[in-house]
């Protein structure tokens, strides 16, 4: 209950002026030195997430969307401009296991049992052996995983796989969480299913939460802002508050609201010239 | 409808020629029969110009089936027959008590014991060489060429002076022999841990980053268990050559016991069959050196969740 209050409150506040900023994004660029021509990635992005936000980074394949949330995650560094994480440098960040990390493909280690797989981040933290058997039943029981402690990788469909993974990121609790395309390889329906249950995870818990994705619904339906972004040289074009009710769910995709939101994404990835070549 | 009815009549059950077929027996067996054939041929085909230059030496009337039957049962044949040399061994492993010096189980054991220690060493070696060259980027590009050099050498030219120089200094017996063993086993281990070592893809890299985890944490949690099936791959040929290594070991020095003395001893007195029964348990001993290490494997993968 505190947890979802506390959600709630930044929420409001991200409309006024005073939430507290997790991460602050300054003219920042980053250029790959390839063989033939460098690789403008990323050109003077400014932005702020605040904390308890759901900021998604949408755009086309190339438009530094990865790229951004690589530097965020001190997997990659800027070429230009200031980043801070918590109010420090994205590594001094990375260094306090500031974030929980989830990446396109589930990442599990095939030699592990999905119990084993979760308790991963737990074990190279030095946590002891019962905190980390309580934590692991506790995060995939949250992801309804209950039962599948014994399970090895494979014997898992990737959905299951992939929430393994978002298992994994949350077992150290971490208040901010990263995700790069997370469901992008599963199917409509399995999607559909993971974004209501993300949404309500994010509710209970009033993490921050950066997601990447390409899909315009489902940046719409569980986003609190939506950064719309394009290529060549990855840019920041749009920056859409969002704010349908807490209580959405999948059936709130087809108000009107929802499609006014949708349109206006639509509008900028439009503007941003993303579709010329 | 039932199962039955989907399946229709059920088949008469296939006789005892075609369930062999099916099998890897049938196929094996078949191998197995045309293998002894040859060698028969071949007996016969190479014992006879010694056999005939006897006949016509004496003066003496010869058939081919006079013949056939003398190559085969020849003392000091050039190539003996088969069953000649299952005789041998028949003689040599279950006539006699193990701890007989004239036991070919014996002389196995002799050299299976160094055979099993230059294996161990080679492949502690192989893998302190591995991580070394994967984590130390001066060694990568300063070792690896004089791994691959020393392989280059052939290991009959060093053999020698390896025993006699360590005999000098007072080692003699098992550790020249398990030395020469490692020499040549803690190859395959190096480069295939190495590769193993390095096989975690980028990502399985970037999230022991995210946790920030340490080099050691990163080798024991990703980069060891990647590297497993990779080792054994390895290992598999490395018993196998350690077995060689040991062999190779005993010929030089004119070692007292093990199936490289057998094989010495048998070309010195020109008794091929001897020589031959020595080869053959040199051949079981890597075959039964290699399943078990493939046993070790099945087993050790089904434990970290190999697909069965």
């Amino acid at each position: 209950m505190a947890l979802e209050a506390v959600m709630q409150q930044g929420e409001a506040e991200t409309a006024g002026s005073a939430a507290r900023p997790v991460i602050e994004v300054e003219n920042l660029s980053l250029t790959f030195e390839t063989a033939d021509a460098p690789v403008y990635a990323l050109s003077e992005v400014n932005l702020t997430v605040n904390a308890g936000d759901f900021v998604s980074f949408i755009g086309p394949s190339g438009c530094g969307k990865t790229t951004l949330l690589r530097v965020i995650a001190d997997l990659e560094h800027q070429t230009g401009g200031t980043i801070s994480v918590n109010g420090v440098s994205p590594e001094e960040a990375r260094r306090a296991r500031a974030y929980g990390y989830v990446f396109q493909a589930p990442a599990l280690y095939p030699w592990r049992t999905v119990e084993r797989n979760v308790m991963l981040p737990l074990e190279i933290m030095g946590m002891t052996s019962a905190e980390r058997q309580a934590r692991a039943a506790r995060y995939l029981d949250l992801v309804n995983l209950g039962g599948f402690e014994k399970k090895f990788p494979w014997q898992l469909s990737g959905g299951m796989q992939q929430r393994v993974s978002i298992a994994r990121a949350l077992s150290f609790e971490p208040d901010l969480l990263l995700m790069d395309e997370p469901f992008g390889a599963l199917d409509e329906i399995t999607r559909d299913h993971l974004n209501e249950q993300l949404l309500r995870l994010w509710e209970r818990t009033g993490k921050t939460v950066v997601f990447v994705t390409h899909s315009i619904p489902e940046a719409v339906f569980l986003s609190s802002k939506i950064v719309v972004m394009s290529p060549r040289p990855g840019r920041i074009i749009d920056v859409i508050d969002c704010n349908l009710p807490a209580d959405r769910t999948l059936d709130s995709r087809e108000s009107n609201e929802f499609a006014e939101i949708a349109h206006r994404v639509r509008e900028g990835l439009r503007a941003g010239h993303s579709y010329d070549d | 409808m039932t199962t039955e009815a989907i399946a229709g009549p059920s088949k008469s059950t296939p006789g005892l020629l075609s369930r062999a077929f099916a099998g890897r027996s049938g196929p094996l067996a078949v191998v197995c029969l045309a293998i002894f054939v040859l060698w028969y041929l071949g007996t016969v085909w190479l014992n006879a110009p010694l056999l005939i230059d006897r006949y016509e030496r004496e003066g003496q009337d010869w058939s081919i089936t006079g013949l056939a039957g003398d190559a085969m049962a020849m003392e000091r044949p050039i190539l003996p027959a088969p069953h000649q040399v299952v005789e041998e061994l028949n003689k040599s492993i279950l006539q006699r008590s193990v701890t007989s010096k004239r036991s070919l189980i014996y002389h196995a054991w002799v050299t299976l014991s160094s055979t099993l220690l230059g294996f161990a060493m080679g492949t502690l070696l192989g893998i302190v060489l591995a991580v070394g060259i994967v984590h130390v980027n001066t060694l990568d590009r300063s070792l690896l060429p004089w791994v691959i050099a020393s392989q280059t050498i052939p290991i009959l030219a060093i053999a020698p002076m390896v025993i006699v120089v360590l005999g000098n200094i007072g080692f003699t017996g098992l550790v020249p022999k398990a030395l020469i063993s490692m020499y040549l086993c803690f190859f395959p281990v190096t480069i295939g841990m190495v590769k193993g070592l390095r096989s975690p893809d980028p990502l399985q890299m970037d999230l022991m980053r995210t946790y920030s985890a340490s080099k050691v944490q990163v080798f024991w949690q990703l980069r060891w268990p990647s590297s497993v099936p990779f080792l054994f791959a390895s290992l598999k040929v490395a018993i196998a050559i350690s077995l060689v290594g040991a062999i190779v070991g005993e010929l030089p020095t004119g070692a007292q016991a093990g199936i490289g003395a057998r094989l010495l001893v048998g070309s010195y007195y020109g008794q091929t069959v001897q020589i031959w029964a020595a080869l053959l348990t040199a051949a079981a001993m890597a075959g039964m050196l290699v399943a078990a290490m493939g046993g070790i494997e099945r087993l050790v993968l089904r434990r970290s969740g190999a697909r069965p």
